[in-house]
């Protein structure tokens, strides 16, 4: 029973990390209705930005780690929202495919400008927040395990209330419906978009800072892999919708975490993505995601 | 037509031949494939530092054969499906005579079939999975192999650690994780230990709770985890977030500064198998220490430099007494190598193209390496 617990703790701490990146995934499609490739790159930069911040700030210190999660979260949303400025504005009305393909190439810019200044040998990101472990039976949880799941949360709730109670938010809703309505009913497309990239950005930094608190070992290569697993966790949960990314990481983090704790360790990604393919083969639209009819 | 491509191709076959032969009279080129980049990026620039003093030393004494070495050395960015490349771009575009490379057997084993099908000898500085040398004649190392490796940590941890049972955490994505790992559980079970629990990842993995609290859960006195020191760091550190502060060891694939940069204090404490020490007092061994740090700013060689450097001394001493830089003569000359005095101790080539020599044990001490046994083979 404690092990069952422990995994499904280890299992949430993961997943909610997924979720954080799906988000920003599931945001850009629900919008412009093409995969940002470039996200989990974002995610990398946040990390990245919070290893140089944490030079500066003294280290273990409550205040300290939320000023480098704020201050990275911050500056991956000026960098989502240039990447969006001067990539994919210029191709706002080129087809889809042209934007697929330009965001891959972003991707790539990202990864390997990193490398170049940041160098290819993993780093040791420092313990910004204060770290203890708290015994509960024979269960131990780490305070940088909750974190994740607290911040997660608050993240999430933030995020729904932006999108559902304000202005941005119901403008947001209406270009993602219709485009050419909203433009007709007087919303700036360029502006609501160009925060879409924000938001999505300084939610990818966010899971970035507290992937590096629980695995601390940075490289400029290192959001490829959560990357995938947070887009298949976008897809999992109906991509374009918001609760359902949550749900399709915090669904791919647990069973990835019991399928790794189990005998079939080696399987580990293998079983995860095949129930990602027997659960689209039931509900193709994804979990909370609705079946819509293409027009041809 | 024909006719046309036949001559333009033997034109351009001959103007080769005579480039090579104008290029050989002056330098003995040798490639080195190394990670220089990336994720092993330790092994790769550790190795390369021990090569290139090797080849500098070589070159100050005034060459061999009277001829300086010239050293190309090409990254493989610790990618896999990159070695094979730029190794088959040193032989075909660089013409050299011998290939020097890698640490990590998975890439050693991608390098070694070209290697031996365009008839260049390889020396593996360090790979230690058996496979390496077995890909044909061509191939060569100069340290142990993980059948011996895989016994002295299982002696290790039977008669010193005093373990029973064990958890093992082994890679599946790395030849010489899984090798190790095999040779290890065989010893330990056959002297009557007990491996209660295997649980794997693969490369790359940064997560690795889920397996320890398996591993946890199934009751181990101590975890075997043969994988490299990116991953190792990491392992130890969510084992002891886990607060299981029983003994962690590991392989050669441990040794590497940024063990303990990335592991901190959570890997205080743990031991791991390499190839050489610099506390050995052997004047050959303190001598090379003085070098490397004259050459390269103060750092301490660890077992990748030492074995670097042997590699590119063992091939040295080869063509001197093949008293030629002919890819076949050298092969036949590294084969018949017999008592080489280097600095990781005596190489000798058996007939499957190995070393044999001893392995050190060394634990993590107060933020340092300490050595702690010697064990002849």
């Amino acid at each position: 029973m404690t092990e069952f617990l422990q995994q499904l703790l280890n299992g949430l701490s993961l997943g909610a990390i997924y979720a954080l990146i799906a988000l920003g995934y599931t945001m850009v499609y629900g919008v412009l209705r093409f995969i940002n490739f470039a996200h989990s790159d974002v995610f990398m930069v946040g990390s990245f930005v919070g290893y140089y911040m944490g030079k500066l700030i003294p280290e273990g210190t409550l205040w300290g780690g939320l000023t480098i999660l704020v201050g990275s979260m911050m500056a991956c949303a000026i960098l989502g929202m240039t990447i969006e400025r001067l990539a994919y504005r210029p191709l706002r009305n080129a087809p889809t495919l042209n934007v697929l393909i330009t965001a891959i190439g972003v991707s790539l810019l990202l990864e390997y400008t990193g490398q170049v200044f940041f160098g290819a040998a993993p780093r040791n990101f420092p313990a910004i927040f204060p770290v203890t472990n708290f015994h509960l039976g024979g269960l131990i949880i780490s305070s940088n395990q909750l974190m994740v799941i607290i911040v997660s949360a608050i993240l999430m709730v933030v995020l729904q209330l932006i999108v559902f109670r304000t202005k941005i938010g119901t403008a947001m809703r209406a270009v993602s419906l219709n485009p050419k309505a909203a433009v007709l009913m007087g919303v700036n497309n360029d502006v609501v978009i160009s925060f879409t990239f924000g938001l999505g950005s300084a939610l990818a930094a966010a899971g970035g800072i507290l992937y590096a608190l629980n695995y601390p070992s940075i490289d400029p290569l290192m959001g490829v892999m959560p990357g995938l697993k947070a887009f298949v966790a976008a897809i999992l949960g109906g991509i374009g919708n918001i609760p359902g990314a949550a749900l399709g990481g915090l669904i791919l983090g647990t069973v990835e975490t019991f399928v790794a704790g189990s005998q079939w360790s080696t399987y580990k990604d293998a079983i995860a993505f095949a129930i990602l393919i027997i659960i689209l083969l039931f509900r193709p639209a994804g979990l909370l995601g609705k079946f819509t009819v293409e027009k041809v | 037509m024909i006719q046309f491509l036949r001559t333009s191709l033997l034109t351009a076959f001959a103007s080769a031949l005579l480039a090579a032969g104008a290029i050989a009279q002056e330098t003995i080129k040798v490639g080195e494939f190394a990670s220089l980049t990336g994720k092993e990026a330790a092994f790769g620039q550790s190795s390369h530092k021990g090569t290139l003093l090797a080849v500098e030393d070589l070159n100050a004494a005034g060459g061999v054969l009277g001829r300086k070495i010239e050293l190309l050395t090409e990254d493989n960015q610790s990618k896999q499906g990159e070695s094979a490349t730029i190794v088959k771009k040193l032989i075909a575009r660089d013409k050299v005579v011998a290939i020097l490379g890698e640490v990590a057997s998975s890439r050693s084993l991608e390098a070694a079939p070209v290697c031996q099908a365009f008839k260049v000898p390889m020396i593996s500085p360090s790979s230690t999975n058996p496979a390496v040398t077995e890909k044909g004649n061509y191939i060569f190392r100069v340290c142990f192999i993980d059948p011996f490796q895989g016994v002295v940590m299982a002696k290790f941890a039977k008669n010193t650690l005093k373990l029973k049972k064990l958890g093992l955490l082994t890679s599946v994505s790395s030849a010489y994780s899984v090798g190790l790992a095999k040779y290890f559980k065989e010893r330990f079970i056959a002297d009557g230990g007990e491996v209660v629990i295997e649980q794997k990842f693969s490369e790359g993995d940064k997560d690795f709770k889920a397996q320890l609290t398996a591993i946890k859960a199934a009751g181990v006195d101590g975890i075997f985890a043969p994988g490299y020191y990116t991953e190792a760091a990491l392992i130890c550190q969510q084992a002891r977030g886990l607060g299981m502060n029983l003994p962690i060891f590991g392989g050669d694939g441990w040794e590497a500064p940024q063990l303990i940069e990335l592991g901190g204090s959570a890997v205080e404490g743990t031991y791991y198998s390499t190839h050489y020490t610099p506390e050995n007092s052997a004047p050959a061994v303190q001598d090379f220490v003085k070098k490397f740090r004259a050459r390269f700013d103060g750092e301490t060689p660890d077992a990748m430099a030492a074995l670097g450097y042997d590699s590119m001394m063992v091939l040295a001493d080869s063509i001197k007494r093949a008293g030629s830089a002919e890819r076949p003569k050298i092969r036949a000359a590294l084969a018949a190598t017999k008592d080489y005095q280097g600095v990781t101790g005596n190489t000798t080539m058996d007939a499957e193209r190995n070393a044999t020599k001893a392995a050190v044990v060394i634990t993590v001490k107060d933020g340092k390496f300490k050595f702690v046994e010697s064990v002849n083979p």
